[in-house]
């Protein structure tokens, strides 16, 4: 299977060699295979979201290498990073993260915008991936005329609209109701069977055990256990 | 660079009336230069229009020594004399010299008394020389002539009910009073758009002497030079002779020789100072509105630290935040800018106007493109310069830092 994130020796340590020094994380090793459905879990201040801002490249480590499609990105420039995130990475947030002065079809449009797509081609792929969300009549509006559940998904249509590889969803479902949460994460599972990769960290250990196929359990900056479901290849 | 100036335009709207009240201090800065240029052009084309002589082949000789008001020449502790035309007209480098008296007068017409000035108009064969050197043509009925008795002609003005002062147009044929004594009118000059002409009362020199009692005295002698570049010469020889016929020595003269295009020049040169002195006050205008910029796009940045976090997560780069804070800069700059220029222009036209009515020119607007353009370009670049820093504090800004508050 081909590795689309890897992780090797990866450290993460604020105000180093200082007093309050702090490991987020410590040695860290993992590889997320393409088309894997992988979910991060840990209690608070386990080092969850260090751990997800190195995978989505939003960070960089203090130690250790992380590779992407098998590159190094651990030693990139910003700009080169950000080039490469927005290709290759969709994000969605707990808090949906939506341009609040943008429409619905304007957020979705705005990745491609920083990827240099024309204008044509962006409206038409950000139309196209508000209707696969059922969110077609709800295109011109604007995210405080949405439901968190649409605020959610059309989140979703913004994280596909550079068809990235990875799926990087930080708590999807942490603001929604059950039934909300429910359909959005019924996009997710659709998402991973058309073949892409969908990494969430969670620290709801049903939403995690119920969707995913690989769960890494963190603990103060460490992977204590790894737990894959049964018919997983590795 | 389309999307930056799309980006910049919805965070522009976002901020509203914020936008708007940044926006003042460049637009007050830039209404007030276009303004202020626009109306000190027209006020220089209605000073020079006042002079209404094509011809720079004339200058200008008054006595000195003013002890009271009233038109040029009057007034003066020694004046010039008509035997001082004479010797004037003898100078080598000189075609002619006209004298020249302006007398203030009261005039009477349909039971309306108003005070106006009457100007000599010379007899013989200084009388044609006369109506060449000022271009005058009759409008309505005809010029004087010397065998005219109690006659004048008048300036365009008094042809125009509301301009005339009587409540009542002039018309050729009408009888005016002037200093008690009856005078039939014999001719309307054509309109010059200088009032020195346009509101003028002219008789022949016998009548308005006799009328006024100056004797021998000369205002002004309007002084014709045989060809332009003997001007200097010309203006050289006549302050020598005045001189000795004066008895005066060298930087002590009590009498004036100018040419129409040094006078100008001085009346320009003020007016350029008063233009320079009102654009370093609306420069002050501009840099209090460039730092308002700063101010607001250094509060904007911090107001939309998320969506700089949430754009640099989905791929934006730091030149691309960078730009998009610094074209939203400059288009604030350029708002402001472009609506002082309409404002600015705006008042200049009525500004015009308002100078025409006032000394009677007739100054048209002229709308100097080169200063909107420039305008326009230094409005957006005082703007984007302004926005520089706080652009690149939003550049450098780190997206984890606010994604998940």
């Amino acid at each position: 299977m081909k590795e689309v994130i890897k992780l090797k020796g990866v450290f993460k340590i604020y105000f180093e060699g200082e007093e309050n020094e702090v490991r987020a994380l410590s040695d860290i090793n993992l590889e997320i295979n393409k088309g894997e459905f992988v979910a991060i879990m840990g209690p608070s201040g386990s080092g969850k979201s260090t751990g997800m801002n190195l995978i989505g490249s939003l960070d960089i480590p203090t130690r250790g290498k992380v590779f992407l499609e098998g590159k190094d990105i651990s030693s990139l420039e910003e700009s080169d990073l950000a080039q490469l995130r927005g290709k290759k990475i969709g994000f969605i947030f707990q808090q949906f993260n939506l341009i609040s002065n943008m429409t619905a079809l304007e957020n979705v449009m705005l990745p491609m915008m920083f990827q240099g797509v024309k204008e044509h081609e962006r409206l038409n792929k950000a139309e196209s991936l508000l209707k696969l969300i059922n969110l077609e009549n709800r295109m011109d509006h604007y995210p405080r005329q949405l439901s968190g559940g649409e605020q959610q998904r059309v989140a979703i249509a913004r994280a596909l609209a550079n068809d990235p590889e990875v799926i990087l969803a930080d708590e999807p479902t942490g603001n929604l109701d059950s039934k909300t949460g429910e359909i959005v994460m019924k996009f997710l599972n659709q998402l991973h069977k058309q073949g892409k990769t969908i990494i969430i960290v969670t620290h709801d250990k049903n939403l995690a055990l119920k969707h995913s196929q690989i769960i890494y359990w963190l603990k103060d900056g460490q992977i204590q256990r790894v737990n894959r479901k049964s018919g997983t290849k590795r | 660079m389309k999307e930056y100036f799309w980006l910049a335009s919805k965070y522009l709207r976002k901020r509203g009336v914020r936008s708007w009240l940044t926006l003042l201090g460049i637009f007050i800065g830039v209404a007030a230069v276009i303004s202020l240029i626009t109306l000190g052009d027209g006020l220089r084309l209605a000073v020079n229009s006042q002079f209404g002589i094509s011809t720079t082949q004339i200058i200008t000789v008054q006595a000195g020594g003013i002890v009271g008001f009233g038109p040029p020449g009057s007034w003066v502790t020694k004046p010039l004399v008509k035997d001082d035309v004479t010797a004037i007209k003898k100078l080598d480098s000189i075609e002619s010299a006209i004298p020249r008296n302006i007398e203030t007068v009261q005039a009477e017409f349909n039971n309306n008394l108003i005070f106006s000035v009457a100007v000599s108009v010379p007899e013989g064969r200084d009388k044609k020389q006369f109506y060449e050197f000022l271009e005058l043509e009759a409008y309505q009925g005809r010029l004087l002539e010397d065998s005219d008795d109690n006659k004048v002609i008048l300036g365009y003005d008094y042809s125009k009910k509301e301009k005339s002062g009587f409540n009542k147009k002039i018309e050729v044929g009408d009888k005016i009073r002037i200093q008690g004594d009856d005078f039939r009118v014999v001719g309307i000059l054509k309109k010059k758009g200088s009032f020195i002409f346009d509101k003028t009362i002219m008789m022949n020199d016998g009548h308005l002497r006799e009328l006024m009692g100056y004797g021998n005295n000369v205002d002004i002698i309007a002084v014709k030079v045989k060809s332009k570049d003997l001007m200097d010469k010309s203006k050289e020889d006549i302050e020598e002779l005045l001189r000795k016929r004066r008895n005066v020595e060298k930087g002590e003269e009590d009498f004036e020789v100018s040419t129409p295009e040094a006078t100008l020049a001085t009346l320009n040169n003020i007016l350029s100072g008063i233009q320079i002195f009102i654009v370093i006050i609306a420069s002050i205008s501009i840099i209090v509105g460039a730092i308002g910029i700063a101010n607001t796009m250094t509060t904007s940045v911090l107001e939309r630290k998320k969506d700089i976090g949430i754009m640099k997560a989905i791929g934006a780069k730091n030149s691309d935040i960078f730009y998009q804070s610094f074209v939203e800069a400059g288009l604030m700059g350029f708002i402001g800018g472009a609506l002082g220029i309409i404002i600015g222009t705006i008042i200049g036209y009525f500004g015009t106007i308002v100078i025409n009515y006032l000394i009677g020119s007739s100054a048209e607007l002229k709308i100097n493109f080169i200063l909107i353009i420039s305008s326009l370009i230094g409005s957006f670049l005082i703007g984007a310069v302004s926005g520089i820093i706080p652009a690149m504090k939003a550049a450098k800004q780190n997206p984890i830092d606010v994604l998940r508050d």
